[in-house]
């Protein structure tokens, strides 16, 4: 009995998890995927998203701002709304970057914030963090709580995702993902590019700030640690390349794959004795390295490549009832 | 086809046309558009030719906001529209397409030519999650329109393959498509028949023909085919080495020598003598 219920615990730990890297990974595609911007500052707005909620939902204490004591409900589309601010601040700026160099703006963004948040002590509780965050359902008996959490991510990754799949087939898809493929050529079919470019990097931003929400609120906690860059950014880059580049499905299964083998790769990890004990964090990056590679030689397109219709399905006339060409006028 | 729905034609409106006056640009020490002053009147066909580099190119990019002019003044129905962004431009109706074929290589071919109308309210990411019903219904425009085009330019059976697996001669149409779902009233052609078909290209003077007539589509068209400069231009501008070297009638143009030796070089014209 106690052996079923470590494995259901462990089994939903890490449905959870992938349930919020899931949402990342999405907003990561609609970013590089759909519109062809490169982040690297993922960790940064998803550290936005977690602090902002974290704040917003704790009660009145001295080591940090606070105080405000509002539900999740409420707390989690001001997290996404903080996010978003921040990415379109930074778009401002930044978007019309090519893509190399908006890499390394976002880099610079994600720092930038890391350091904000590590050391403006009297907002985010500097290096010790917020801590006491309230975790819904966790009133609920035994293993009902993390269930019932774990339901909340799943709906709501199901909501990111019906989101980012119905962009991605409206003429908004289509549009950045013109972009994309060939400014000039948007920009003389009449495209403010600029606005696109800046909707697409807010909207996935907005995913990213959630799932930093969620983040806080699954651990109850949240500190610089906890953001960290090279973790979240790195492996929600991996998540997508792996899954599938421009298809939302496979960013999802893709944060399934690599979360159950970073998951995996602890345990294994943590089983390391003597000397290569203290090897494990690096030991771990690499096998996700590893596996990165492997990806690129054998499936350069993901495991799901992107879907090649990106127009929702319209009725296809049979060609018969199509008009002879000479006698109509196309609509110039 | 009763569910044909053109799109409002914005060459209607009678104007004066698209005026370039003085306009020169330079890259580093080269003056590739210089001191260049021409009208595309309102309803013509306007040629413009002249040897490769001659700068017709830049220039169009010019009057189509890509690139900004280092000096020079263009105008639009006397409106002045210099150094407008591409898309405000496009809005004005007036659009270009590319010497080298510019397509949305991984969108399919339908779907290439259904970005470009403007007025979809699905482009909004709001309207698009919240209002499936009037995205559809554009939508469902959008798609005829294009679908008429492709069958117009007899790309039916590659309608679904992604744009960049197209040959260069297919590409070519799509981007003719592309002008042609615009809907604008001046319409600027850069070389529309290099690496197309003799029949398909004699179908397209005839289009091209066919839409100035019915719908007063105004163009400006660079093209090194003279059999199709001559059969569809009102008025003919040579240009060379960035500037006009003359402009008129192509029964004028052909008996000038300077565009024979601008064609040819000078001491080739002489040989020939
Ligand atoms: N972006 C650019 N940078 C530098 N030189 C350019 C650029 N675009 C065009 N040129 C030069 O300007 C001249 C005119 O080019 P172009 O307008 O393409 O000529 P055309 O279309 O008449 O053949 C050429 O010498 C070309 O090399
Ligand atoms: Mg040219």
């Amino acid at each position: 009995m106690e052996i079923f219920v470590g494995y259901g615990n462990y089994t939903i730990a890490l449905a959870t998890m992938i349930g919020i890297y899931s949402i990342m990974a999405l907003g990561l595609n609609i970013q590089w995927g759909l519109t062809g911007l490169f982040n690297l500052g993922i960790a940064g707005f998803f550290a936005v998203g977690a602090y902002a909620s974290a704040i917003l939902t704790t009660s009145e204490t001295p080591k940090h701002i606070g105080g405000f004591d509002l539900p999740v409900v409420l707390a989690w589309p001001l997290a996404m709304i903080a996010a978003a601010f921040i990415a379109w601040a930074v778009a401002r700026i930044c978007i019309r970057l090519r893509a190399d160099y908006l890499a390394i703006a976002t880099i610079g963004i994600g720092e930038i914030l890391r350091l904000i948040f590590k050391n403006e002590q009297w907002a985010t509780g500097g290096t010790r963090g917020i801590s006491n965050i309230s975790r819904p359902f966790e009133q609920l008996p035994g293993i009902w709580a993390p269930l019932a959490f774990l339901g909340v991510v799943l709906i709501l990754a199901m909501v990111a995702y019906w989101l980012a799949e119905r962009g991605r087939t409206s003429p908004w898809g289509r549009v950045v993902q013109a972009i994309r493929d060939n400014e000039p050529a948007a920009r003389a079919a009449g495209k403010n590019v600029e606005t696109f470019r800046i909707q697409g990097f807010v909207i996935g931003s907005a995913f990213m700030g959630l799932a930093g929400a969620l983040t806080a609120h699954y651990f109850k906690f949240v500190g610089p640690e906890a953001t960290d860059p090279l973790q979240v950014t790195f492996l929600v880059w991996v998540m997508l390349i792996v899954g599938g580049n421009g298809s939302n499905r496979g960013a999802m299964l893709g944060a399934a794959v690599i979360w159950t083998m970073w998951s995996a790769s602890e345990l294994f990890s943590s089983r390391l004795s003597g000397d290569w004990a203290h090897r494990a964090p690096f030991v771990r990056l690499f096998l996700v390295g590893l596996i990165l590679q492997i990806m690129l030689q054998y499936f350069p397109d993901g495991l799901m490549p992107r879907q090649r219709q990106i127009t929702a399905r319209l009725p296809r006339k049979p060609t018969i009832d199509q008009p002879q060409s000479s006698h109509i006028l196309p609509p110039f | 086809m009763k569910d044909i729905v053109v799109p409002q034609s914005k060459a209607a409106p009678p104007g004066t046309g698209l005026s370039i006056k003085g306009i020169s640009k330079s890259f580093g020490g080269l003056r590739a558009v210089d001191n260049c002053s021409f009208d595309v009147k309102r309803g013509s066909i306007t040629g413009l030719i002249g040897p490769n580099g001659a700068g017709k190119t830049t220039l169009f990019s010019i009057i189509t906001g890509f690139l900004s002019p280092d000096c020079g003044r263009i105008t639009l129905d006397d409106v002045d529209v210099t150094r407008l962004a591409p898309h405000d431009l496009f809005h004005r109706g007036l659009v270009r397409t590319f010497q080298i074929p510019h397509e949305f290589s991984k969108l399919s071919v339908l779907e290439n030519l259904m970005v470009v109308p403007a007025n979809q309210p699905g482009e909004n990411p709001i309207t698009a999650w919240l209002r499936p019903g009037l995205v559809r219904e554009r939508e469902e425009q959008v798609f005829q329109e294009a679908r008429n085009t492709l069958a117009f330019l007899g790309l039916e059976k590659v309608c679904d393959l992604p744009a960049g697996n197209l040959s260069g001669g297919q590409r070519k149409l799509v981007e003719l498509g592309r002008a042609m779902m615009s809907g604008a009233g001046t319409v600027l052609l850069d070389e529309p028949g290099a690496g197309v078909n003799p029949t398909l290209l004699a179908q397209l003077s005839q289009m091209i023909m066919r839409l100035n007539s019915e719908r007063g589509t105004t163009f400006c068209i660079i093209e090194h085919n003279m059999d199709m400069i001559t059969s569809l231009c009102d008025t003919v501008v040579v240009m060379s080495s960035g500037s006009v070297l003359t402009q008129g009638h192509m029964s004028q143009i052909k008996k000038d020598d300077r565009v024979l030796a601008a064609y040819l070089g000078s001491s080739a014209v002489r040989a020939l003598q």
